[in-house]
């Protein structure tokens, strides 16, 4: 059989999920929180790569490059201030990051 | 040609320019010695900028095949960002110094974060959506950690990164599906795309769009961050959060339902009323059990936005119009809250917990009384200016027969003045305690009274709500027409 657009977007779609379900059921590590947000952003390149092939126009490729340089960005800044999180409380665990509750 | 462009991004430009040479020079020179510095010039060329594109745009431009718009609607919304930014930066002077963040890269963050919001209102085309709202939130992502050495404050900032990366990667999920079912990202060709029966993926797309754009304006249910970084976060930070990104993010939310989905209004009316009600009730109801004062403006924060998105779910030239005007009065009354905000102190220590308010009238009769106008400004008590506001977005939802939705919007509005009017009562008749004891600088003192005034003043007759009922006229007719 061919590979067609549908099966890039299912595979799309299911890496979005699971990087969605990856913040919500994660009780461990941000770090983890970190990789799933990562793997949100690769979706929607996947995304963007499948449209961009099937119309036959760039626009959808050249977004892809711009996802990916700030998704590059985001992950410096977000272990940035993870780090200075680790500092104060001497763990990564989901479970302490809680001192805001209300 | 790329001359005729690049002029068009002046201020942006002259902004971007100012952070790399600000950052330049305190790092050459001495350093965080050079924050005040800054910091007082920053809001001086915020205040030159507005007074720029207020007085010298005119009509409608496009630069870069239409990435970057410039119409009166982003320059309303720009001049509201660029004044609200200043007014932050010149009341959180004190404070920073006080508490030992007198660090030169606040400033320079700041103009960064503006410079993306600019971008984002006068997005033409998603790709610059996405760069613009991206600039913003990285540069606030940082801000919010500021007080690096605070379990809270990086607290807060983690949570603001995990949760804003999130909404930007639903934002951008739909901008994909957006650009499948359309092919293309920009804002003219998908209004083209998107008339008449709308296709299930492109509808998707719509509804994942306005997903995320929920999250940067912190409508519920997509408001979870907000109590936590409000608290969390050092105070003028805080202030920051509540008025220019909000502004910048209502109006993209704006920009992009007309802009991209003006054809499909029936699709994402129904949502955005949704979010709305949504957010009124819950900003009003969960609110009255709190007892630090920056957790109560986030919940404060989360129920005016839901009134702002009254206006815009109307959808009609007469709700953004209403919309822009609630913005504006909306930060004005930030503004002169947290002035007040930022000076409670007792014994040279911030406090936020609302009991410390006790009696603070016998004390300080002129400013609780500024604070009262405030507060009653709030709760949209009238002749203040909040209830023109809150009258003006009501007066859209009834002419775009959403009747119901303006109903709600009364009962939100009589939940929520419950527990403004109880910090009035605190300062008036609450018990006598060992209350604030600070003192209050120039600039709060000024930001404080000033709002005030304006706030309590603005109805009369002469002044006619300082005369923003124009441009945001004009503005409205631009994005709808």
């Amino acid at each position: 059989m061919t590979i067609g657009l549908e099966h890039y977007l299912t595979v799309a779609a299911a890496l979005f999920v699971i990087g969605i379900f990856g913040i919500f059921l994660n009780r461990k590590n941000v770090i983890i929180i970190l990789m799933s947000l990562e793997l949100m952003l690769l979706s929607v390149n996947i995304n963007m790569v499948a449209f961009s092939s099937f119309l036959g126009d760039l626009t959808g490729q050249v977004f892809t490059l711009f996802i990916l340089t700030v998704a590059a960005a985001e992950a410096a800044i977000g272990l940035a201030i993870l780090v200075c999180f680790f500092r104060n409380r001497g763990t990564v665990d989901v479970e302490a990051v809680d001192n805001l509750k209300g | 040609m790329i001359g005729a462009d690049l002029a068009i991004l002046t201020p942006e430009i002259v902004l971007s320019l100012f952070a790399m040479a600000g950052l330049m020079a305190a790092v050459y020179t001495s350093k965080d010695g050079l924050a005040p510095a800054l910091t007082w010039g920053t809001a001086l060329l915020f205040v030159i900028m507005a007074f720029y594109i207020g007085i010298t745009g005119e009509g409608s431009r496009t630069a870069f095949d239409g990435m970057f718009v410039e119409d009166s609607f982003s320059r309303f919304a720009k001049v509201t960002i660029l004044l609200s930014a200043a007014a932050i930066l010149a009341i959180s002077q004190d404070y920073m110094s006080k508490a030992g963040l007198l660090r030169f890269e606040f400033p320079m963050l700041i103009v960064l974060a503006v410079v993306g919001m600019m971008l984002m209102v006068s997005a033409g085309d998603m790709l610059a959506l996405y760069m613009g709202l991206e600039l913003q939130s990285l540069a606030l992502y940082v801000v919010a950690s500021l007080r690096r050495d605070s379990v809270r404050s990086t607290e807060a900032g983690l949570k603001y990164f995990v949760l804003g990366a999130l909404s930007s990667g639903l934002l951008l999920y739909g901008v994909s599906l957006t650009y499948g079912y359309t092919g293309t990202t920009q804002f003219a060709g998908i209004i083209a795309a998107s008339g008449g029966e709308m296709s299930l993926g492109l509808l998707f797309g719509l509804v994942f769009i306005l997903a995320g754009m929920a999250f940067k304006v912190s409508a519920a249910p997509f408001h979870m961050w907000t109590p936590d970084v409000y608290e969390g976060s050092p105070t003028p930070v805080t202030a920051l959060f509540a008025t220019a990104p909000k502004v910048a993010a209502m109006a993209l939310f704006a920009r992009v339902v007309h802009d991209a989905f003006g054809g499909v209004v029936g699709d994402w009316q129904q949502v955005v009323a949704f979010l709305s009600v949504i957010s009124m009730f819950l900003g009003a109801i969960a609110a009255i059990g709190q007892t630090d004062i920056k957790r109560l403006m986030a919940y404060s924060s989360i129920s005016h936005m839901g009134f702002a998105l009254m206006g815009l779910a109307a959808g009609t030239a007469v709700g953004v119009e209403a919309m822009l005007i609630y913005m504006a009065i909306y930060v004005a009354m930030n503004i002169g809250t947290f002035a007040f905000i930022l000076t409670m102190e007792r014994d040279g220590r911030h406090v936020t917990d609302i009991s410390s308010l006790g009696a603070f009238a016998s004390k300080e009769p002129g400013k609780a009384m500024a604070i009262l106008v405030l507060m009653f400004s709030l709760a949209g008590v009238p002749p203040l200016l909040g209830f023109f506001g809150k009258y003006a977005v009501l007066t859209a939802a009834v002419d775009a027969e959403m009747i119901w939705l303006a109903v709600a919007g009364v009962i939100a509005s009589v939940i929520g003045a419950f527990y403004y009017i109880r910090i009035v009562y605190l300062m008036y008749f609450g018990e006598e305690r060992k209350g604030l004891d600070g003192r209050m600088g120039l600039a709060t003192y000024v930001g404080l009274i000033a709002m005030a005034l304006v706030i309590g003043l603005g109805w009369v007759p002469g002044i006619n709500l300082f005369g923003i009922e124009g441009p945001a006229e004009i503005a409205a007719a631009m994005l709808t027409r």
